[in-house]
């Protein structure tokens, strides 16, 4: 039973995120999220009050992997999730007040918010996927936001921690908690973990002779732990058991999401064969993964915001598809564009690429250091007129992938409006 | 040195300091050799090897807290690395790079420890983090506007025969109005961008000392366009 300034401060939100949906401000999660805490700092730990909840952090891939966990806990009960990936502690209190009876909770977190968050609700698991560096004006060290997690989940005794073993930054801040399950879900990566997290020396790699990432240690005594999950022969496997990791969404990094997920799923005390079932149902996440058809082109829109996001994204592109990358540098995209000069852009193999978005000339000048031709449009619907017709990847970073599916989407609308309206609008060309 | 050899540009520690895209510094200077003939190569110098001295550019980084003390107490450990640096190399040096080739540094809590003394610098933590765009006027005739994003604490003091890279226009530099400091040898500032790719023109001052030549220009699609987004800001 909630207190009744939690119901009062959850009524307020809900009613602030409905008049900001009505305004056409955003999905309104956020703004309701930021008043009902406001109102109410307990709120968060109130809502949560005797539900099992499953926290996902980390750099890369906190969307897809919440998604993939909570269809595996969906098998077991109902769940709240913040599906639309408002990850900040506000959009973690949206999803718990519009779900009251959810037994579960599935949460992504962002990982600066984590530490308060875990604080607040004393979650049963924490996924944590990755650390590396996002938005250096925003989180200024990965160094510190590994060491503020480690202090956080010292503090939770009950907490397991299911914690990527390939990830000496991860390991680091995992190795304090009370309990955890180590995975091995590789690293795509490394640019931010060559030095050792703990004491900066540089970390010691060894790969095995298929290429995996193996074994890293350091001097301090730092090392890989010994998984307890991992892949084999294609399927997620511990000492007890083999499953199988069959997945819709493409890419070595959803693999390796996937085997996160299961393992999440399982600590939790789902079946592991239902929850791995689940996992093979997921096939578009928060509007990711998913492709639009828009006249005679077929859009595939994929998410990468960072370096290590990617590295993983580069293993997902089909080398035959032409190519749209779409940069913004707004707040939350972090503002320096820096970091594109640790994309390997080197490595793309598409017949035909265009730069595009707020930060169009950045990206056009980090493309032709790398050797590739290009054109640049700014404009990401005017760009789709300089490609052909037939199946495009488009890569975005985080606001210009929003912005570009809003535009879509209305795009569509309009186009269907259109036809339903006898005019001269039913020939405009898509 | 001749237009045949091979220019190397050497990358220190990028296992270490490699947090904040200064690859991007090395891919710049090395494309616009290659650009115009002349054959270059980038070569990363790990923590675990000895560094080779020869090479006609160096580039040191950003970096956090716990990998810069280490950086410095590795560059300390090499002195005759720091003899290259002094006498016959040009050097670029970043952020956390800069402050490491200063008299000094010390750290939030205070805690003292030397640099390379190589720049008459020091460098203590500022009250804020000066994260952001920042314009500033460039002391190297023809450079013209640098643009570039700076992200530290640093507030770094010049000594009175120090020469500033620049006067601050938009942004916080050192602090106090000037940006970066310039030398025979070494340039240092606080820009990211990285700041050779949004600042061609003080690649190009690199390239003609290492070179001895006058380059002739280059022109990028999309460079002016950059210029413009950031030098218009504000
Ligand atoms: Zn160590």
């Amino acid at each position: 039973m909630l207190g009744w300034r939690t119901r009062v401060a959850v009524r307020a939100g809900l009613v602030t995120a409905g008049l900001s949906r009505a305004l056409g401000l955003g999905a309104g999660s956020m703004i309701g999220g930021r008043v009902t805490l406001a109102l109410d700092a307990h709120a968060l730990r109130r809502l949560a009050a005797g539900r099992r909840v499953v926290l996902v952090s980390g750099t890369n891939g906190k969307t897809t992997t919440s998604h993939l966990v909570a269809a595996a806990v969906r098998t077991a009960g109902r769940v709240a999730h913040n599906s639309g990936g408002s990850n900040m502690a506000d959009g973690a209190v949206a999803a718990l007040a519009t779900a009251p009876d959810a037994e579960y909770a599935v949460l992504e977190v962002d990982e600066l918010h984590l530490a308060a968050v875990a604080e607040a609700l004393d979650p049963a698991v924490v996924v944590l996927l990755n650390l590396t560096r996002d938005q250096l004006d925003r989180a200024s060290e990965v160094g510190a936001t590994a060491s503020t997690l480690g202090r956080a989940l010292a503090h939770h005794p009950h907490t397991v921690v299911v914690a990527n073993a390939d990830d000496p930054m991860v390991v680091s801040a995992a190795k304090r908690a009370a309990r955890s399950v180590w995975v091995a879900a590789g690293s795509s990566w490394l640019g931010d973990a060559s030095s050792c997290p703990r004491c900066g020396h540089t970390l010691t790699f060894t790969t095995t002779e298929h290429g995996e990432p193996g074994h890293w240690e350091c001097a301090c005594g730092l090392a890989r732990p010994t998984p307890d999950w991992w892949i084999e022969d294609g399927k997620a496997c511990t000492a007890e058991m083999v499953l199988p990791l069959e997945i819709r969404l493409p890419g070595e990094v959803n693999r390796s999401n996937a085997l996160m997920a299961l393992a999440a799923a399982c600590v939790l005390g789902v079946g592991p064969d239902q929850a791995a079932a689940a996992l093979r149902e997921v096939d578009v996440v928060a509007g990711r993964y998913a492709v639009v058809p828009r006249g005679a082109q077929q859009l595939r829109l994929l998410l990468a915001k960072n370096p290590a996001g990617w590295a993983g994204m580069l293993s997902m592109l089909d080398e035959s598809r032409p190519l749209l990358v779409i940069i913004n540098a707004r707040e939350a995209d972090g503002r320096d564009t820096s970091w594109l000069w640790d994309v390997p852009f080197e490595r793309l193999t598409a017949p035909q690429v265009v730069a595009s978005g707020e930060r169009a000339a950045d990206l056009g000048v980090r493309l032709s250091y790398a050797g590739l031709e290009h054109q640049t449009v700014a404009d990401p619907l005017a760009a789709l007129a300089a490609l052909p017709a037939g199946e495009i990847d488009v890569v975005a970073n985080y606001t210009a992938f929003h912005q570009f599916r809003r535009r879509l989407s209305r795009q569509s609308d309009h186009r269907r409006l259109d036809k339903e309206q006898p005019g001269p609008g039913t020939g405009v060309a898509g | 040195m001749s237009t045949e050899s091979t220019i190397t540009i050497g990358l220190l520690l990028p296992d270490v300091l490699g947090t904040y895209s200064d690859v991007g510094n090395a891919t710049v200077l090395a494309q616009r050799l290659r650009w115009r003939g002349i054959p270059a190569e980038v070569r990363p110098i790990t923590a675990a090897e000895t560094p080779p001295t020869s090479y006609a550019v160096y580039l040191v980084g950003g970096g956090e807290d716990t990998a810069q003390q280490f950086a410095a107490d590795w560059l300390r450990r090499h002195g005759q690395l720091r003899r290259a640096l002094e006498s016959t190399a040009v050097t670029l040096a970043v952020c956390a790079g800069l402050q490491i080739l200063g008299r000094s540094m010390s750290d939030a809590s205070g805690h003292h420890y030397p640099g390379l003394e190589l720049l008459d610098i020091t460098t203590a933590p500022g009250r804020r983090r000066a994260v952001g765009e920042v314009i500033a006027t460039c002391a190297i005739p023809g450079v013209g506007s640098l643009t570039g994003f700076e992200n530290h604490r640093g507030v770094t003091t010049l000594g009175p025969g120090s020469t500033p890279l620049g006067r601050v226009i938009t942004g916080i530099g050192n602090g106090g109005g000037t940006e970066g400091v310039l030398t025979d040898r070494i340039i240092g500032t606080y820009l990211h961008g990285p700041v050779l790719a949004r600042n061609p023109a003080l690649a190009d001052h690199i390239l003609h000392q290492v070179t001895g030549q006058v380059l002739p220009p280059l022109e990028l699609p999309d460079q002016a366009a950059l210029r413009q987004t950031y030098l218009q800001r504000r």
